[in-house]
Formats: structure tokens, C-alpha cells, sequence
């Protein structure tokens, strides 16, 4: 379980990290989304024990990150978003390493590691050096580094950042699987649709501050109220504006830029009210080839949500 | 038990500099420059002197130039091994993940400086050899040879936690060994210079001053010639007044800078924590 409480950080006069405030169950994925420099990197920092948060507090498990960090280090799994390797070592000695850090002795490690490969898909590269692989095998290594003591909260800022779309794919399946075993997952990104399958919950963060948070259909919800619809017809374009114009609820009327034939409006009225005006406009004579919602991706719930944050 | 004496990061410290080639060349241009010196002084006291043989009396003035490049060179290379060793790890992005392991911050310090010292350490008992060419000439005791390896032990152990701490303490390592380099430097010429400044200034005026026992005790070479010729120290105490022991000053100067040096290295680590709640809403 991870929990913050008006957690804030602050370099000087400026404030990473506003009166964050968290809560994650057991078993939950999270997806913490924001634009670079929203205060991610700064909440996991100080989630894993590596930054002193100015005021507030964290617990991960029960522990505080403040005042026990040493049993805090044995529950959480941690990727940064930048990390380096040592180069000189085999794949199966980096683990080791960390195994041994860990304080895992030796015969259990030895059973452990090849089982990491496993999971991560690197069982091939088990004796090549580590500044061999590729981008992407370094960041499943380095998820499996942060497996290694089997803690029950995973950390991982952008696990997937700067990885081609198959690395992405194979990260996902990996997170998936993590997913399954039951741990507790906080995972960032600034591209939310990549969040938004594995996630139970996403939060956004802005400018240090938590904006929404909350399940991805909910935050979706959260923002369809104000949804956009598209109709074509095959009759006369301008009596259909004319018709709609007349109508409640409508607003931004206007013909679609690129397609002939086709109106958009936005409609703030309910479903049954949308089956309604369907209704009315075919009796009114509309010749009606399509009637559809816009499709909001995460995208543009992002955007939306964002609307208006000065990133600068 | 094993595992208390095989530290995980100090495994790994050694295994990746015995791994890299650089690590075999550092030993050999280390041998090479020794034995340059050894054998060219042997050279230049036999062939281009008149007399045809190397007596004691010269052995020892070679085991007295071998002791102080030895001391130059351990000088020299322990601020380059060990200023890089925590901002090293930070600027290759690989510190963050250390400090997330439940190591504590004491062993981590201990580690990165006794692996470097080990490797000094190496270079060390591998001269030894070329030492051998002057118990084969005769002139020099075995205690003076002791003396003069304690020395050097004492002088890396504390260099090199100069070095760990400034490289814990500043971010990148080109500005912590140029600081390593620099305190290094005063603490050879820098006091050197110095003691003989001052010493000469209060000796003209003949009034007695602390300030160039002070500057002699943390002097590794004016340390090194004391055990070789003693009455270089005797002038010193005389001159000061002070009586008590200018090596065992320096013993005692070097390691208050050593413990020193490792705790703040090892407070400054890891962010601090706070323990108080109190302090929360005082922001």
C-alpha cells in the first residue's frame, strides 16, 4: 500500500510537488501521468527513499519514508526514469550484485536469477555483458534488478520511455504479468493511452498538483459531459444547421472543415435526450447517414484536463 | 560470516577494476616507473661515476629516492582513484539504484575506499621486488622499511577518504578530484613551502613560533625524511619548542582527518531524513 500526505518538495521558491496527496490499495495499479517536470520523478524520489520531501509524508507498506527508510528500501522495487549500468559485468552478475545487496544468499540467488530471465524475456543474454544490450533489454534488466528482493510495491518512472513500439509491447506484456502476481504498482508516464489498458487507476498530476485521479472510465466520464457530435446527411446541409440551431443544448455549431456533408456540434444533453433529437431530426425530414459522439481518446482527456496549465 | 567480510559493493569494486584492462595497465606503468628510476640510479651511480661499485651508502640514498617517488606516486594516484568513486556513480546514473538497496550508507563509503586503497595496496607489494635490489646492496634496516610502508598506509588511507568525501559531497567528479588534487598538493608543497617560508623568517628574527610544526606534521615528505634522517625533525622541534613527536602528530592528524572525512561522508550520502515531526508545518 502506498500513501502520501500533503506531501510537497520544494527547491527554493519553486514547488515541485503541491500537497500531494495518495492513496493506493494493495494489488492496484496506478498510473501517475503528467507532462515532463509535473512532479513525477519527484514523487517517486521521494517515494523511494532517495529525496527528503519539504513537508508531508509517505508511507509505503505502513513504514514512513521519513523516519524508516531502511525497512521502506525492503518493500519497494524501484526504476528511475535515467539510469546507468555497470558495463563491465554479465547480465547474470549485474542481478547478482543486487541480489547480493539485498542480502539474498548466494545458493538462493543462484535460483532466483535464471527465473528473473525468465520473466523478462533475457534468459538468452544471461552471460553477455551488459553494455551490449540493446535499450529495451536494459530496461527489462533493470525491471528485473528492481524484482530481485520480491517486494510487494513497484516503483517505475517511464519503464517504457525511449523504447520502439515492440520494446513497448513486451514491457507491457511484462507489467501485465507483475500485475497478475498481485504486487502494488505506481508506474508514470507522459503518454497517457500507454497507461491506460494495465491501469486500475490513473492520477494527473500538473504542475506538482494532482488534478484528477481516479479509474481511466471515470476521469473519461469525468470529462464526456460535454461531448461532440458528428452528423452527415445526404439532404440539404443548410436546412440540417437551420433544424439543429433551433435545438436546446447545442452549442459551437458549425460544418466539418474536412467533410462534405457533415455538421459537429457540442451537445451537453443526456443520452435519452440524444435519442430524442435523433428522433426528431429524421421526422423532420433529415436525411440522416451518420449520427455519432467524437471519440475522446486519453489524449484528449489529458489535454482537457490540462487545459489552461501554464507548462512553462 | 562470510558475508560480513565480503561486502557486496566491495566485490563488485574489485571485480570490475581487475575486469577492465585499465586496471593491469595502472600496475604495469606503476612498476615501470620505479623500476626506471631504480635501475637508472644504479646507472648513473656506477657507469658515470668514477668509482665502479654500488656501496651501502648509495643503496640507501636509492631507497630514500625510491621511498620518495613511491610516496609521490601513491600521492599522486590515490586522489585519482578515489574522488570519482560516489559523483563516478552518479554521473553514470547508477548511484540512485545502489541507494535504494538496504545497504547502509557506512558500508557503501567503507566499500568504494578499501577497494581503492586494495588496489594501492596491489601496487604496493608489487614494487616490493625492486626494493630487493637494495637488501641485496645492504644500508637500510628492515624497521626503516616498515616505518616507511606504514607510512605510505597512513597517507592513502587518508587522501583517499579526502577524496570519497569530496566526491560524495560535489556532484561531478572533474571538480572533486580537481579539489582532492588541490588539498593534496597543499598539503605536500603547499606546507613544504611553507615551513621552510616561516622557518626561515623566525629564524632571522630569532623569536619562537608553533607555525612551522604545524605545517611539517601534516607533511608526508618532511614525515618520510624525519625517518630517515632524524635531526631534520630535531631542527624543527627545536626551533618551535614543541617537543612532542612530529610523526606521531601526523599519525594523529591523518586519522582525526580520516574519521572525520568517512562520517561526513557517510551523513552526507543518503538525503537527511527528518526524524521530528514538529518540523512539517513549520515551512
Amino acid at each position: 500500500m502506498i500513501e502520501t500526505i500533503n506531501l510537497t518538495k520544494k527547491y527554493g521558491s519553486f514547488t515541485a510537488l503541491d500537497s500531494l496527496n495518495l492513496k493506493i490499495k494493495k494489488g492496484t495499479v496506478f498510473g501517475f501521468v503528467g507532462h515532463n517536470g509535473a512532479g513525477k520523478s519527484t514523487t517517486f524520489s521521494i517515494l523511494a527513499t532517495l529525496l527528503s520531501p519539504t513537508s508531508g509524508t509517505a508511507f509505503i507498506n505502513g513504514f514512513d519514508v521519513t523516519k524508516d527508510p531502511k525497512q521502506v528500501r525492503k518493500h519497494i522495487g524501484y526504476m528511475p526514469d535515467f539510469f546507468g549500468v555497470y558495463d563491465q559485468f554479465k547480465t547474470v552478475e549485474y542481478l547478482d550484485f543486487y541480489g547480493a545487496s539485498y542480502g539474498i544468499p548466494k545458493p538462493e540467488r543462484e535460483i532466483l536469477i535464471p527465473q528473473l530471465l525468465e520473466l523478462v524475456n533475457l534468459s538468452n543474454k544471461k552471460d553477455a555483458y551488459v553494455d551490449v544490450l540493446s535499450r529495451g533489454m536494459k530496461q527489462r534488466l533493470c525491471l528485473a534488478r528492481s524484482l530481485i528482493h520480491d517486494p510487494e510495491v513497484l516503483i517505475l518512472d517511464e519503464p517504457a520511455s525511449g523504447l520502439d513500439p515492440r520494446a513497448r509491447i513486451e514491457m507491457r506484456e511484462i507489467l501485465k504479468e507483475l500485475k497478475n502476481m498481485g504486487k502494488t504498482i505506481i508506474i508514470s508516464s507522459h503518454i497517457l493511452p500507454e497507461l491506460a489498458e494495465m491501469c486500475d487507476e490513473i492520477g494527473v498530476i500538473t504542475n506538482g498538483k494532482l488534478v484528477a485521479s481516479g479509474s481511466v472510465a471515470s476521469i473519461q466520464k469525468q470529462l464526456q459531459a460535454n461531448k461532440v457530435i458528428h452528423v452527415r446527411v445526404t439532404s440539404d446541409i443548410e436546412l440540417a444547421m437551420l433544424f439543429f440551431e433551433d435545438e436546446p443544448k447545442i452549442s459551437g455549431l458549425s460544418k466539418h472543415e474536412r467533410h462534405d456533408q457533415t455538421l459537429l456540434f457540442s451537445y451537453t444533453g443526456s443520452d435519452d435526450e440524444q435519442v430524442e433529437l435523433l428522433k426528431k431530426a429524421i421526422l423532420a425530414g433529415l436525411q440522416i447517414t451518420s449520427f455519432n459522439e467524437e471519440e475522446t481518446d486519453l489524449e484528449d482527456v489529458f489535454l482537457e484536463i490540462t487545459k489552461g496549465v501554464d507548462f512553462s | 560470516m562470510k558475508t560480513r567480510f565480503i561486502n557486496p559493493v566491495l566485490n563488485k569494486e574489485i571485480k570490475l577494476r581487475f575486469r577492465s584492462f585499465k586496471g593491469f595497465l595502472g600496475v604495469f606503468f606503476y612498476l615501470f616507473a620505479l623500476g626506471l628510476i631504480a635501475i637508472g640510479f644504479i646507472v648513473v651511480n656506477t657507469i658515470f661515476s668514477s668509482s665502479a661499485i654500488f656501496s651501502p651508502e648509495q643503496s640507501r640514498a636509492m631507497f630514500m629516492v625510491l621511498s620518495f617517488v613511491q610516496m609521490a606516486l601513491i600521492l599522486f594516484m590515490t586522489p585519482g582513484l578515489t574522488s570519482g568513486v560516489i559523483s563516478g556513480e552518479r554521473e553514470r546514473q547508477t548511484l540512485n539504484i545502489l541507494l535504494t538497496t538496504p545497504q547502509s550508507s557506512t558500508s557503501i563509503i567503507f566499500s568504494k575506499l578499501i577497494s581503492s586503497i586494495s588496489y594501492l595496496l596491489l601496487m604496493m607489494v608489487s614494487s616490493m621486488p625492486l626494493y630487493s635490489i637494495v637488501f641485496l646492496f645492504g644500508g637500510v634496516s628492515p624497521s626503516l622499511i616498515v616505518s616507511t610502508f606504514s607510512l605510505y598506509f597512513v597517507t592513502m588511507i587518508t587522501i583517499g577518504s579526502l577524496g570519497v568525501l569530496f566526491s560524495t559531497l560535489i556532484r561531478k567528479t572533474i571538480v572533486s578530484s580537481i579539489v582532492t588534487y588541490g588539498i593534496t598538493l597543499f598539503l605536500t608543497a603547499g606546507t613544504a613551502f611553507l615551513t621552510i617560508m616561516i622557518g626561515e623568517m623566525f629564524f632571522y628574527q630569532n623569536t619562537q613560533t608553533v607555525f612551522p610544526y604545524l605545517t611539517a606534521m601534516v607533511n608526508p615528505f618532511i614525515i618520510l625524511l624525519s625517518t630517515f634522517e632524524p635531526y631534520m625533525t630535531d631542527e624543527i622541534q627545536r626551533q618551535t619548542g614543541i617537543d612532542f613527536s612530529l610523526v606521531t602528530s601526523f599519525i594523529i592528524t591523518y586519522v582525526v582527518i580520516t574519521i572525520l572525512s568517512l562520517w561526513v561522508s557517510i551523513l552526507k550520502l543518503r538525503p537527511k531524513m527528518k526524524a521530528k515531526k514538529g518540523t512539517i508545518n513549520s515551512e
